[in-house]
């Protein structure tokens, strides 16, 4: 039985009022922090979805997004280095399509079910951008979803699948292009959206057997809070009790990672024995049926979607919006980048990437970043590798700098203590100033330290505790 | 190990103006400096036998000293150790009077911080890594963090905390106004302390020293050549360095309410100079206050007071020029300004005119044992230097 045996999600802390954006505009959309992008966000995924598996089963990483931060470089590579896993396992992008969720996702279950991958990691994200002011800056939103598809432990089983596609211009962003584009919504819903899905819904019922009462609930990838209803309804699936709430009262549309987030959603509530029809739209669709398994009852306490969802911090500054998605210049300190080294970057992976410290294996005492001779006992090259990407911590003392240009002041510096041993100084994130205080719980982020004139660093930054 | 106490004195010293000196490149500044320190030792730059030279950012090699002064063919040697570098270049220099490779030395410290962005600004971590992954931000928060642990640990408020940190600026400005060659020479009232911007919290803008251009510079020998040269020559009583290894970032005890660094070093100068009660015994301290915690956490460091009583003896006044123990009487960092290499010789300069009583109108009356203190770089990786000087 092949199907999903661990999810997890990832939707930021912050959210943008829908009115910031256009007056009497209803609800709030998740916005990432200046720190965040789709390979943040679905490294947060991927470990959101990583609680109770063994790191070392899994054997390949699939990332699926629109918005790369590289145009030629390998995000799953930077993904599955910040999820700690194994570095003998196959990694590919799938992108440039709202479809890149399920594309990926096929993939995985193709893999597993070939027998070439026992265990495969399928980590979305999107950040995508609407014109300011416009019906997709409403819309749309940040966030990511992962699922780890495999053919034991299995929690949903993949039954069968579904694809059309349909070349259409309805929905794109072409080279150099900022935002998305589209054609007139009438058009682009009933001979894209719509035509495609209802062919797909359609097509892997037929397939499988079953009528729209058969299922009890159905996750449809929606491009506004609409659009899905009247598509569910279309099919003869009742609206109210069948269809998966798009979540855009609280999140908004988060391009190829929605229709994942929206199964992840539906997962959090399924009970076993339960059928779920599954389908995601993007120049054609990818429709699956799911058989909910006992399984689902083991699944350990994750944040997912709802944990996600709940804690948040909801922003009615614009201007604010505007500056960490990089549409308003901020003043930056002028001059290049110094010191910037793609080779010290390499030797650091395992520390900055991995968050990987080390333990002495004479006093056992946990250092960061790793070390070659022990600052306690002074014995050379006896360490073993530590994990500390995982691991909470609380605060021993910070400093917030009020001065220094940065997209989001102040610059909170953080000096914390882990839990089990192990002492890191780092920026925080995620925070109100006035909640920073010595002794306040923390727990590790993977997000952007630098991103200019090209290059992106990436490192683990604490953030509070999200509860 | 021998103590290096009565064995090098410093027979003519110099220093410029402190300021943003846009005029003036570290060449003017290095013959500014060196030229009033051969004038006040009555010698010629053909005399010096061998030179040091620190600097961080400006000319680095010893070529540039002797460009600037047109030395001829001598070994200059530069040094760089972050702030502490001007006390370090002058103790290499007093290492090499003593070692007998030179009878004549000259330790020279020069930066031009403002020809570069205002001072040095950013890249204070990443100088010892250099993957950009870390935290990378001007040097006031790797202070600040140290002033949060020490509000937190002895229970101060916040207000109670600026307060105490506050009192220092208000001390080291007054003391500015005495000092022609400082940079800044302006009163200010507890009140402009407690309530300037923040910087990076929980310092504000008057916690921070001033980023500026300067240079110093002096001449040492050995006391038999000094005594032929002037009767008010100055010698060494104790020479200390201490570097840090990391310990802040790779050890939970680490306490961020105290420097070890500096405190070793203390340590290992008053064991030299023979020193038993630092509070007692020494009569004047010109010390690092890059930043106002930074001064307060060096009264306890050095034993001046004891630890988590620095604040009851800001109160009572101890430090000020009327103070049983004055501290930083030029001004500091705070009002002379920060050069970074030429600091610690700067700081010399002072003690130094201090004890030939030639200080104007900040003399203080009675000056034995002056102690100079640098310390750079960030938490766990500090060097700290501390040298003591005495009358013959």
């Amino acid at each position: 039985m092949v199907g999903i045996t661990s999810y997890g999600a990832y939707v930021p802390l912050y959210r943008l009022s829908r009115e910031a954006i256009a007056k009497g505009a209803r609800g709030e959309k998740a916005i990432g922090n200046f720190d965040e992008d789709s390979l943040t966000m679905a490294v947060a995924a991927s470990c959101d979805c990583l609680i109770g598996v063994e790191r070392e089963t899994v054997d390949g990483l699939y990332l699926a997004t629109t918005t790369l931060p590289y145009k030629e470089k390998l995000g799953a590579a930077i993904v599955a280095m910040a999820s700690d896993l194994r570095p003998d396992i196959f990694t590919a992008d799938f992108a440039h399509s709202l479809r890149a969720g399920t594309s990926a996702l096929m993939a995985a279950v193709d893999a597993v079910k070939a027998g070439s991958a026992k265990k495969v990691m399928v980590a979305a994200a999107d950040c995508r951008l609407g014109i300011p002011g416009s019906a997709f800056e409403q819309n749309f939103a940040d966030g990511g979803g992962a699922l780890l598809i495999g053919d034991s432990d299995v929690i949903a089983s993949i039954e069968a699948s579904y694809s059309v596609y349909n070349e259409i211009l309805d929905v794109w962003r072409a080279e150099g292009d900022t935002f998305v584009r589209s054609w007139e919504d009438r058009f682009s819903a009933t001979y894209g959206y719509l035509e495609a899905m209802r062919q797909a819904v359609s097509g892997v019922m037929k397939k499988s057997g079953f009528s729209p009462a058969d299922f009890a609930k159905v996750v449809l990838y929606t491009p506004d809070a609409r659009r899905g209803m009247e598509l569910a309804g279309s099919l003869g699936f009742d609206v109210k009790t069948q269809l998966q709430d798009p979540l855009f009262a609280g999140m908004g549309n988060t391009g190829a990672a929605f229709s994942l987030m929206l199964l992840v959603a539906a997962l959090e509530t399924a009970k076993a024995g339960e059928r779920i029809l599954f389908a995601s739209y993007g120049n054609g669709s990818d429709a699956f049926v799911l058989q909910v398994t006992k399984q689902i009852g083991k699944i350990k306490a994750r944040r997912g979607i709802k944990g996600h969802l709940e804690p948040k911090k909801v922003i009615t500054d614009y201007k604010k919006y505007l500056t960490w998605r990089g549409l308003l210049a901020w003043e930056d300190i002028p001059g290049p980048i110094r010191f910037l080294s793609a080779p010290a970057a390499w030797r650091e992976r395992e520390a900055n990437l991995r968050l990987r410290g080390v333990k002495c294996q004479v006093c056992g005492t946990i250092q960061f970043p790793p070390q070659r001779v022990c600052t306690k006992c002074h014995t050379k090259d006896k360490f073993e590798s530590y994990r500390l990407s995982d691991k909470k911590a609380t605060i021993f003392t910070f400093a917030m700098d009020y001065v220094t240009p940065a997209p989001d002041l102040p610059t909170v510096t953080s000096t914390i203590d882990f839990e089990g041993g192990g002492r890191l100084q780092c920026y925080l994130t995620d925070r109100e100033p006035e909640q920073v205080k010595c002794g306040l719980p923390v727990e590790m982020s993977f997000r952007k330290i630098i991103d200019k004139e090209g290059a992106h660093i990436y490192s683990w930054k604490s953030v509070p505790v999200r509860t | 190990m021998q103590s290096i106490k009565d064995r090098v004195a410093i027979v003519g010293m110099g220093c410029t103006q402190f300021g943003e000196l846009w005029d003036k490149d570290y060449k003017d500044l290095m013959v500014d400096a060196c030229y009033e320190a051969f004038e006040d030792a009555g010698i010629e730059p053909k005399d010096i036998q061998a030179a040091w030279y620190g600097s961080r950012e400006s000319g680095f090699t010893g070529a540039h000293l002797a460009n600037a002064l047109k030395l001829e063919y001598i070994p200059v040697s530069r040094v760089e150790n972050f702030c502490a570098g001007g006390t370090d270049t002058f103790r290499n220099a007093c290492y090499g009077v003593v070692s007998g490779a030179c009878d004549i030395a000259l330790a020279c410290g020069v930066e031009k911080t403002k020809d570069h962005m205002g001072g040095f600004t950013m890249n204070v971590t990443t100088p010892f890594d250099r993957s950009m992954a870390e935290w990378d931000l001007p040097p006031v928060s790797q202070f600040a963090q140290l002033a949060t642990r020490y509000f937190y640990h002895y229970g101060l408020s916040y207000e109670q905390g600026r307060r105490i940190l506050s009192k220092i600026s208000v001390k080291n400005h007054h003391n500015g106004t005495l000092s022609p060659k400082a940079h800044f020479h302006r009163e200010i009232t507890l009140e402009q302390a407690m309530n300037s911007p923040m910087i990076s919290y929980p310092l504000n803008l008057f916690d921070a020293c001033g980023m500026s251009d300067g240079g110093a510079a002096a001449i040492i020998t050995t006391p038999e050549i000094a005594k032929s040269m002037r009767k008010d020559y100055i010698l060494v009583k104790a020479l200390a360095l201490t570097n840090g290894g990391g310990q802040a970032t790779l050890q939970q005890e680490y306490d961020f309410i105290h420097i070890p660094e500096s405190v070793a070093a203390g340590k290992a100068a008053y064991e030299q100079a023979g020193i038993k009660n630092p509070r007692e015994e020494i009569n004047i301290a010109i010390v690092h206050d890059c930043f106002t915690i930074t001064e307060l956490l060096i009264y306890e460091d050095l034993e001046f007071s004891p630890r988590g009583k620095g604040p009851e003896d800001v109160e009572a006044g101890t430090f000020e020029l009327t103070g049983k123990l004055p501290v930083n009487t030029d001004g500091g960092l705070k009002c002379f300004g920060h050069p970074l290499s030429a600091s610690g010789l700067r700081m010399i300069y002072e003690v130094y005119k201090q004890l030939q009583g030639k200080a104007g109108p900040r003399q203080l009356k009675k000056v034995d044992l002056g102690l100079v203190h640098n310390v750079g770089g960030i938490n766990g990786l500090f060097n700290c230097a501390v040298a003591i000087f005495g009358k013959p």
